[in-house]
């Protein structure tokens, strides 16, 4: 009940103060009065008053040049002059200078209320739209799309290219290539950028969740469905939604996908408003959505609707120019972050670096190197800074053994010790079932060192 | 707690009565009506053709030291205060005086037709609302309270006749837990 907002009037007639102060006090906002310019300024910090009231004529300084002084404290303070004369050019240049509005005296206490609540809210949605855009921009630098390679600057002609239109894209790549990343370039890019772009991972949610995260509820739809929920369909009205592992989705919901995202249209879980969205979607898959068509556990309409332009991510073994620029990426990324000053990575690191195998990916290798400068001394990243699995006993073609055995045997050694022995990130890293897993560390008797 | 409805220059008598009947069914106190020679002459403004409300409300303070209770004046005449074009009402923030006008609730004002019983609801609601700052309250968000601001009649019309769970939990904070025997009649 209470309105958060401060509110500052600064008159030299103490019973426009007093009214005013009553008036707003009232309303629940927090009031303070100043009897001239001299003394509001006296009281303003920035950030301390969202909205000043100010009477235009005062003794010394003027309402105008209050506004002039209160601006290069604070642009985000909303100034609404009151005058007794309103005069179309000192208007003019009130609302040039900044000035929120002016209001006539005597003030018609509906008009008061309607500019000051519309003022707050639309300086709420400018600082609501400003933090966005700051949100926009740690995405959109270019160093977080990083690659020189051919492949890479394929990729980024077409995220160009299709951000111009609203056409459904499919993104494809082994885990951790960055697909997530392509998806927020292509939005960023877009004419959407402005609205959010909201990520649901299919793959991590079971049904009914998924379809609830996806569409909302209305309250009391199902048991804990306390409050009514917005959809993440409806969270991206104007923006694009991006569909992370579609391959995951069950038949039911493929329908329900199919159908909203040809109408554009659903009804919460539970209810029966018909809700409209305009948004745009982007998929990505990990895994052959060919070879689900063809075991019939995805539905050819949807491939379709979905498949109209395909970006492919190279894994990072196919694109080995670019590892050294993303290493030192990295590097640098987390010198900041761990402030650490590792200057360079070492002849025999970096040769290793290009030429180890990254079934992880770009994201193995960030790990990589977020974990040689949590080890590392000195000035430079060393082959011993690098993980277990990458030290010079541990190399993959170390000891000339090149039977697949051998080569299966070290690369689930290696990744074992790359997810700290975590049973279920190295299955998934090495895309085999935990079972299977087991029983590989059983054969070849591996223990956790 | 009593509260003291004071007609000043009010000459409708059974309206009068219409809503000590009302405010007396609301609250569990004695409601009484009683008399006070406010200063209206001092009061009115002749450029504008009303009353200062600030200024009656101050008046009727040196006159009430023997009440115990909410005193509330009761006008006909049209209220407003000097940056304002009008007010329907004012009150002290948790303090014991308050002032309605009734000048602008009459429907004849707006659509030229009488109707008294939207012409007593409004009285009714907008005597609630400034006893209900007088009781520590300030504007509800809510469109069922009666705290609701209320900047023309037809947001009057709108809101709620009686204050909401969230203003009745404020007012039992108060101390005006007892003071109600009911909801007012529709």
């Amino acid at each position: 009940m209470k309105n958060k907002t401060r509110i500052l009037i600064v008159d030299d007639e103490k019973i426009v103060r007093e009214s005013l102060l009553h008036w707003f006090e009232e309303e629940g906002y927090e009031v303070d009065t100043a009897e001239d310019a001299e003394a509001a300024l006296r009281t303003i910090d920035k950030g301390k008053y969202e909205l000043m009231l100010v009477d235009m004529k005062m003794p010394g300084m003027s309402g105008l040049e209050l506004l002039d002084k209160v601006k290069e404290i604070d642009k985000d303070t909303i100034f609404i002059l009151i005058t007794a004369f309103a005069s179309v050019p000192t208007a003019i240049k009130a609302l040039k200078n900044g000035a929120y509005d002016y209001i006539t005296k005597p003030i018609d206490p509906d008009e008061l209320a309607h500019i000051v609540e519309k003022a707050i809210h639309q300086r709420a949605l400018r600082q609501e739209n400003e933090q966005l855009k700051d949100n926009i921009d740690e995405i959109i630098k270019p160093d977080n799309l990083i690659g020189e390679s051919r492949q890479m600057i394929k990729i980024f002609d077409l995220i160009n290219t299709v951000a111009q239109t609203d056409t459904t894209v499919m993104i494809r790549g082994e885990s951790g290539t960055g697909k997530e990343l392509v998806a927020k370039a292509i939005h960023i890019n877009s004419k959407r950028k402005y609205f959010p772009i909201v990520t649901v991972n299919c793959g991590a949610l079971a049904e009914t969740l998924l379809e609830s995260e996806l569409f909302g509820h209305e309250k009391g739809a199902f048991t804990g469905a306390h409050y009514k929920r917005k959809g993440k369909f409806e969270m991206a009205d104007g923006g694009t939604i991006f569909l992370d592992e579609i391959g995951t989705v069950s038949p039911k919901m493929q329908i329900e996908l199919l159908r909203v995202i040809e109408t554009k249209q659903f009804t919460r879980v539970g209810g029966n408003e018909n809700i409209k969205s305009d948004f745009r979607v982007i998929a990505a898959t990990n895994e052959p959505l060919e070879n689900l068509l063809k075991e019939g556990k995805f539905r050819e309409d949807l491939y379709y609707r979905l498949n109209v332009f395909t970006i492919f991510l190279p894994p990072l073994r196919e694109r080995r120019d670019d590892i050294p620029v993303l290493a030192y990426y990295f590097m640098n990324k987390f010198n900041g972050a761990m402030n650490k000053n590792i200057k360079n990575i070492s002849n025999e690191a970096m040769d290793f670096l290009v030429n180890y195998s990254w079934p992880g990916n770009v994201r193995e290798l960030e790990n990589a190197i977020e974990r040689a400068l949590v080890v590392g001394r000195g000035d430079s990243i060393k082959i011993e800074d690098l993980p277990f699995h990458v030290t010079p006993n541990n190399r993959i073609d170390d000891d000339g053994d090149k039977s697949l055995e051998s080569m299966e045997k070290r690369h689930i050694m290696n990744v074992l010790e790359m997810n700290n022995w975590n049973i279920s990130k190295s299955a998934e890293a090495l895309q085999i079932d935990r079972v299977t897993l087991y029983n590989k560390i059983n054969k070849y008797g591996f223990r956790k060192s | 707690m009593n509260f003291f409805i004071a007609p000043v220059e009010f000459s409708n008598v059974s309206v009068l009565h219409s809503i000590v009947k009302n405010i007396s069914g609301i609250f569990k106190d004695k409601v009484s009506v009683i008399s006070l020679p406010v200063n209206t002459a001092a009061a009115f403004s002749r450029d504008r053709g009303q009353y200062f409300s600030t200024q009656l409300i101050a008046d009727a303070i040196k006159l009430t030291s023997g009440y115990d209770g909410k005193v509330l004046m009761l006008v006909e005449f049209d209220l407003f205060v000097p940056v304002f074009t009008y007010v329907f009402g004012e009150a002290q923030l948790n303090g014991k005086h308050s002032i309605v006008s009734v000048c602008r609730l009459h429907e004849e004002f707006y659509s030229g037709k009488t109707n008294d019983k939207l012409f007593i609801d409004r009285t009714i609601k907008e005597i609630l609302h400034e006893l209900g700052h007088n009781m520590g309250l300030i504007h509800c968000r809510s469109w069922d309270c009666v705290m609701h601001s209320s900047q023309g009649v037809e947001e009057i019309d709108i809101k709620g006749q009686f204050y909401c769970p969230d203003c009745m939990e404020i007012l039992s904070n108060n101390g005006f837990k007892d003071s109600f025997v009911a909801l007012p009649a529709d």
